[in-house]
């Protein structure tokens, strides 16, 4: 009966970490429309800027990844 | 990826049996100099580096063939990234981020053939990568900036009363580095590879009940499809930002001062 509560909770757990990749979606979909907001207005500059684009969306996603590393840990280690 | 699934004798797999380290030759355990698929994948990812290269640079036409072409655009991509984002005293280090690169774009794409293994899903070659660029960059910053490389840490743009908080913050901020460079190259090949797999659980769905699985076979197979352009995208980006922020560091070792 334990063990059954024990991996209920890894379940629910590892669910409810996945919430987090909301958060890297509202994340990169923020940074990428920003940008292209920005390109738009001055597209001679946009050029010059889409490595900042990217290093923003790696940030951003970062944390996504952590929820997800979450999930596995709760899954395959705990 | 069926067959595999009729060999066992039942149609479902477990998605993540695809990162199972295992010896090339016989059963044996693991050890430290054992030859596994990793091994194998890693030098057939340098082997086709070294084709790539020496097959592209060894004519040195000035009208360039196909593979020339490609090794020089590949070339120049990256150089100007380090140029543009690390600045000209950050071109010393060009072949480090170029090799960095190089390894982790081959291993991902070479990780998308069927039945091939990502070698950088896994999180103990990416945090050799990553540990590396970091004890890298922390020590060229002790050695060009002796203890002034402290004053990454101390932001003197802020307001006085800030400060000491901001330094706390830039630390944790800075000893996360290896993390999540290293965890954000092997989630994400990893999570990919895992999506197709799952999808490809669901399509031989119509060998077993003809009723659901003609509707969702052809569907999980698309899904596929999609996933998998998907995923050839995010391999090529996934290695450049890995060698964009091994720049944005380099740049934070050669010029600390804010």
């Amino acid at each position: 009966m334990e063990g059954d509560i024990v991996e209920m909770g890894k379940y629910i757990g590892a669910g409810l970490a996945c919430t987090g990749m909301g958060g890297a979606a509202v994340g990169v979909g923020h940074v990428v429309g920003n940008y292209l907001s920005g390109a738009l207005r001055n597209p001679s500059a946009a050029a010059g800027q889409t490595a900042t684009m990217f290093i923003g969306i790696a940030f951003s996603e970062a944390l996504g990844i952590f929820s997800f590393l979450v999930a596995l840990l709760l899954m395959f280690a705990v | 990826m069926a067959d595999e699934a009729k060999g066992g004798g039942e149609l479902s797999f477990h998605p993540m049996d695809q990162f199972i380290v295992k010896p090339l030759f016989g059963d044996g355990p693991v050890g430290l100099f054992t030859i596994t698929n990793v091994t194998l994948w890693m030098a057939l990812t340098v082997l086709c580096i070294i084709g790539l290269f020496v097959l592209g640079t060894r004519s040195r036409a000035i009208v360039p063939s196909r593979t020339q072409s490609v090794a020089e655009l590949g070339y120049g991509f990256i150089y100007k990234m380090v140029e543009d984002v690390s600045g000209k005293d950050g071109v010393k280090y060009f072949p480090y981020i170029m090799t960095l690169f190089l390894f982790i774009v081959f291993s991902n794409f070479l990780g998308l053939l069927p039945r091939s293994f990502t070698t950088t899903s896994h999180i103990a070659v990416t945090a050799v990568m990553a540990m590396g660029v970091f004890l890298f960059v922390t020590i060229l910053g002790f050695v060009k900036h002796g203890a002034g490389f402290l004053s990454l840490f101390w932001i003197s743009s802020a307001p006085l009363a800030l400060r000491p908080i901001l330094a706390l913050i830039e630390v944790i901020s800075y000893f996360v580095r290896p993390v999540s460079h290293s965890i954000r190259l092997a989630g994400n090949m990893m999570a990919g590879h895992a999506v197709i797999k799952v999808f490809a659980s669901f399509a031989p769905l119509v060998l077993i009940s003809t009723g659901v699985g003609l509707v969702v076979t052809p569907l999980s197979i698309l899904a596929i499809t999609a996933i998998y352009a998907l995923e050839v995208l995010v391999s090529f980006i996934q290695a450049y930002v890995f060698a964009i922020l091994t720049c944005v560091y380099l740049k934070d070792a050669l010029h600390p001062h804010h």
